[in-house]
C-alpha cells in the first residue's frame, strides 16, 4: 500500500529525515517511535502533504502512484488521513458542516453520490457512538475551545467518518487521560480492515497496549535505527532509546 | 481643518438658502442656521486632522452634491424591486426612503404597539414639533463634526422613533434607503431620531443600497441620534452596501442610561469611500455597550470605522469587535478610542480588531486610543492584521478540501465568527449567505 524508499526531507536549512525507507501494506499496524526531534511527526506530515517541507532525495508511493507528485486534497481523497498531533482550531466553521463538505469532497472526488444534511447526520450519529461523542459537538466550531480530550476524539471521529485507507495518527496518545485513551484506542480498533493500514506514531509505548502493532520501528536522527515486532516496544518502554541509538 | 473653498462654500451657501424657504416649526431655521454656519467654519476634514488621518475625503469636499431630486411622477421602484437590493423580512416594519425622499407606497409599519410613535421626520416636525425640538441636534450637535453639522444643514427626512417606558417593539423597524440612477450628483443626508424610555425594547436595522448606474458619484451622509433610557435595550443594525459610486458617511451617537444595553452592528461592504462612526455614551451605572463589525471590501475601496466609548458611570461594560476582509489594493482603517472618566470605576472594557488580508495590496491601519483616569478598571485591546492561516489551510486540505475550496470557508469563517453576534435570524442568515456567496465566488474565479 505504501512504500517509501530512501526519504530524505529539509525544513529551512536542517535536514530532518536523513534517509527512510519502509513498507506498509493492507491490513497492517505499525508504530513509528523514536525520542522528541528524531523526526516521527514530519514524517507523519510530509505523507499527509505538509507544504512546510522539501523532499531533497528518496520516493513515496501509495497505491502505486507518487503520492510525493499530489496536493494534499488529492492524498486525502485517495485515502490518507492524518490525525494532527495539534489539531487546528478554525472558530466560524461547524464541525457539521466541515466534516459533511470534506466527506462530500472525498466521495466526489471516487465518482459516489454527496449526501444531503439529513442523510449525513444519520452517518455522523453512528460515528459519534464510536468515539462516544455527543451530537452537540456537530454545532460547534471545529476544534474551537474543545479540551485536548475532546479534540483527539474529534481527530478519530473525523477518521472515522472518511474511513480512510491508510491512516497515520500523530502523538494521538499525548495529552490523554487514561480514560480518554481507551476510547480513542477503541475507535481506531473498530475502524480496521483488512484492506486498510494504519501508521501509529508515538513517544510512549502506552497506546500500544490498546492498537497492536504489527511491526515498531524505532527513528533517531532522520533515520529507521531498529525494527522489530511489537516486543520492541515493550523494551524500549522498559530500557528508554538510549541502547538502540548507541546501538546504530 | 481647511475651510471649503469659496466656490463650493458659496455653491452650498446658495443652496442652503433654498431649502429655508420650505418652512417647518420655528425653531427649525435657527437650528439649520447654526449647522449650516458650523459646516461652513469648520470645513471638510483633511488627513492632518487626527480623527481623519487615514482617510482622504478630497473626492468629497472637491464636489458640490445637490440636493436630491423629488420624484415627480410615479414611483420607480416596486415592493419586489426593494426586496431584491436589501435583506428583510415580511415580519418587520417598513419604512423605505428612494434618494432620501419617504415612498409610502413602498413602506408597511402599521402594527406597532399604539403608544409606539414610528414617523417619518417632515411628518414628526408638523405632529409632534415640541417632541422633536427636545431631541433634534441635542446628542448629535455637530460640534466639531463637519458631516454632523452638514447633516442637520440639509437634512431633508428621516425617522423618528419614541418608545415610552415598558414599551417592548418586537418586530425590528427597518429603514431603507435606496438611490437610483436619479441621485447621481446628489448629496442625501437621511435623520434618524431614537428616544428608547426606561425598560423599553427595540431593534432597529438600517439598510443603505442602491440599484441601476450614477454617471456621477453622489453622496450619502447619514446622523442618527439614539437615547436609550433606563433599563431599556437598543438593537442598532446598519448595513451598508451602497454602490462603489456612492461615498458614505454615517455617524450614531448615543447616550445610555443606568442598566441600559446598546448593541450596534455595522456591515460595510460598498461605496468608493465609506466612514461610518459610532460614538456612544455610557452615562447610567452598569451600562452595557456592544459595538462590532464587519466590513468586506474590494477594488479600491475605502472603509474607515470610528468607534468613540465614553465610560461616564461606574461599573460599565464595553465590547467591540471589528473585522475586516480586503482584497484587491482597498484600504481599511479602525480606530477605536475608550475613555474612562475618573468617577467611572469597575469599568470593563475590551476592544478586538481583526484584519484578513486577501491580497498584497490591500492595506489596513488600525489605533487603539485608551484614555484611562480612573484606576480600578479592566481595559485591554487587541489588533492583528494577517492573511489565512496556513495550518488551517493544511488541515483542511488533508481532510479532502480543495485548495479553493479551503480558503473560501476559511475566509467566510473569519467573517462569520462576528456575524454570529448579529441576534436577527434572517438578518444574520442573509448576511452570512452574501458572504458565503461573495468568497466562494472569488475563489471559484480564480481557478
Amino acid at each position: 500500500m505504501l512504500k517509501i524508499d530512501n526519504l530524505h526531507a529539509t525544513a529551512g536549512d536542517k535536514e530532518i529525515l536523513k534517509g527512510i525507507s519502509l513498507t506498509v501494506n493492507a491490513g497492517e499496524v505499525h508504530a513509528i517511535m523514536g525520542p522528541n526531534g528524531s523526526g516521527k511527526s514530519t514524517l507523519a506530515q510530509i505523507i499527509a502533504g505538509h507544504p512546510g517541507y522539501v523532499v531533497t532525495a528518496g520516493s513515496v508511493t501509495y497505491e502505486g502512484k507518487d503520492l510525493l507528485a499530489m496536493p494534499a486534497e488529492e492524498r486525502a481523497q485517495a485515502g490518507v488521513f492524518l490525525a494532527f498531533q495539534y489539531p487546528v482550531e478554525i472558530p466560524g466553521v461547524t464541525n457539521a458542516y466541515f466534516f459533511r463538505s470534506a466527506y462530500n469532497e472525498v466521495r466526489k472526488a471516487n465518482g459516489k453520490e454527496e449526501l444531503d444534511p439529513i442523510e449525513f447526520l444519520d452517518l455522523m450519529e453512528k460515528k459519534l457512538k464510536l468515539v462516544e461523542m455527543d451530537e452537540a459537538m456537530l454545532h460547534r466550531s471545529v476544534n474551537a475551545g474543545f479540551s485536548g480530550g475532546e479534540k483527539k476524539r474529534n481527530e478519530i471521529l473525523q477518521m472515522a467518518v472518511l474511513e480512510p485507507k491508510l491512516a497515520i495518527l500523530d502523538e494521538t496518545d499525548s495529552g490523554l487521560d487514561i480514560d480518554a485513551l481507551r476510547v480513542v484506542a477503541g475507535g481506531v480498533n473498530a475502524l480496521r480492515r483488512p484492506d486498510n493500514a494504519t501508521i501509529v506514531v508515538t513517544h510512549y509505548q502506552r497506546l500500544l497496549n490498546y492498537i497492536v502493532p504489527d511491526f515498531v520501528h524505532v527513528l533517531a536522527h532522520g533515520r529507521i535505527v531498529k525494527s522489530g515486532g511489537k516486543e520492541l516496544a515493550l523494551e524500549l518502554e522498559a530500557r528508554g532509546y538510549d541502547w538502540v541509538m548507541e546501538a546504530a | 481643518m481647511a475651510t471649503a473653498t469659496n466656490a463650493t462654500g458659496e455653491a452650498y451657501e446658495q443652496a442652503f438658502g433654498a431649502l429655508r424657504a420650505q418652512g417647518g416649526p420655528s425653531w427649525l431655521p435657527a437650528l439649520r442656521r447654526e449647522a449650516m454656519d458650523r459646516f461652513s467654519a469648520l470645513g471638510f476634514p483633511t488627513t492632518r486632522n487626527e480623527d481623519w488621518h487615514f482617510t482622504s475625503v478630497t473626492p468629497i469636499a472637491e464636489r458640490v452634491f445637490k440636493v436630491a431630486p423629488t420624484r415627480s411622477g410615479p414611483a420607480t421602484l416596486s415592493p419586489a424591486d426593494v426586496a431584491a437590493l436589501v435583506i428583510s423580512d415580511p415580519d418587520w416594519h417598513r419604512l423605505v426612503f428612494v434618494n432620501g425622499r419617504f415612498e409610502a407606497s413602498l413602506s408597511a409599519f402599521a402594527g406597532l404597539p399604539a403608544d409606539v410613535r414610528v414617523t417619518t421626520l417632515a411628518d414628526a416636525l408638523k405632529e409632534s414639533p415640541e417632541f422633536v425640538a427636545e431631541h433634534l441636534g441635542k446628542l448629535a450637535s455637530g460640534e466639531g463634526q463637519t458631516f454632523t453639522a452638514f447633516n442637520t444643514a440639509f437634512a431633508q427626512d428621516g425617522v423618528v422613533i419614541h418608545v415610552p417606558g415598558g414599551e417592548i417593539v418586537e418586530a425590528p423597524v427597518h429603514i431603507v434607503h435606496i438611490a437610483d440612477a436619479q441621485a447621481a450628483g446628489a448629496g442625501i443626508h437621511p435623520r434618524l431620531l431614537v428616544v428608547a424610555e426606561a425598560l423599553s425594547r427595540l431593534t432597529i436595522i438600517e439598510s443603505f443600497a442602491s440599484t441601476g448606474s450614477f454617471g456621477a458619484p453622489y453622496l450619502t451622509n447619514a446622523v442618527a441620534e439614539i437615547e436609550v433610557g433606563n433599563g431599556a435595550r437598543v438593537d442598532h443594525y446598519k448595513i451598508q452596501r451602497e454602490s462603489t459610486d456612492a461615498f458614505h458617511v454615517g455617524t450614531t451617537q448615543v447616550r445610555q442610561g443606568r442598566d441600559s444595553m446598546y448593541h450596534s452592528f455595522s456591515y460595510a461592504a460598498g461605496a468608493a469611500i465609506s466612514r461610518t462612526n459610532v460614538y456612544t455614551q455610557l452615562a447610567g451605572e452598569n451600562g452595557e455597550t456592544r459595538l462590532n463589525g464587519l466590513y468586506l471590501i474590494d477594488g479600491t475601496q475605502h472603509a474607515d470605522h470610528q468607534t468613540f466609548v465614553e465610560h461616564l458611570a461606574p461599573g460599565c461594560a464595553s465590547r467591540e469587535l471589528y473585522k475586516g476582509i480586503l482584497d484587491g489594493s482597498s484600504h481599511g482603517v479602525f480606530n477605536g478610542k475608550v475613555y474612562v472618566d475618573p468617577v467611572a470605576q469597575k469599568t470593563d472594557g475590551k476592544q478586538t480588531n481583526h484584519a484578513l488580508l486577501l491580497s498584497e495590496h490591500a492595506r489596513v491601519d488600525t489605533k487603539p486610543q485608551l484614555e484611562i483616569f480612573a484606576d480600578d478598571v479592566k481595559c485591554t485591546h487587541g489588533a492583528t492584521v494577517g492573511r489565512l492561516d496556513e495550518d488551517a489551510l493544511f488541515y483542511m486540505k488533508s481532510r479532502g478540501l480543495g485548495a479553493e475550496n479551503a480558503r473560501a470557508l476559511l475566509t467566510y469563517a473569519f467573517a462569520a465568527e462576528v456575524l454570529e453576534t448579529i441576534e436577527v435570524d434572517a438578518l444574520r442568515e442573509g448576511l452570512e449567505a452574501l458572504a458565503f456567496a461573495r468568497f466562494t465566488q472569488s475563489f471559484g474565479e480564480q481557478r
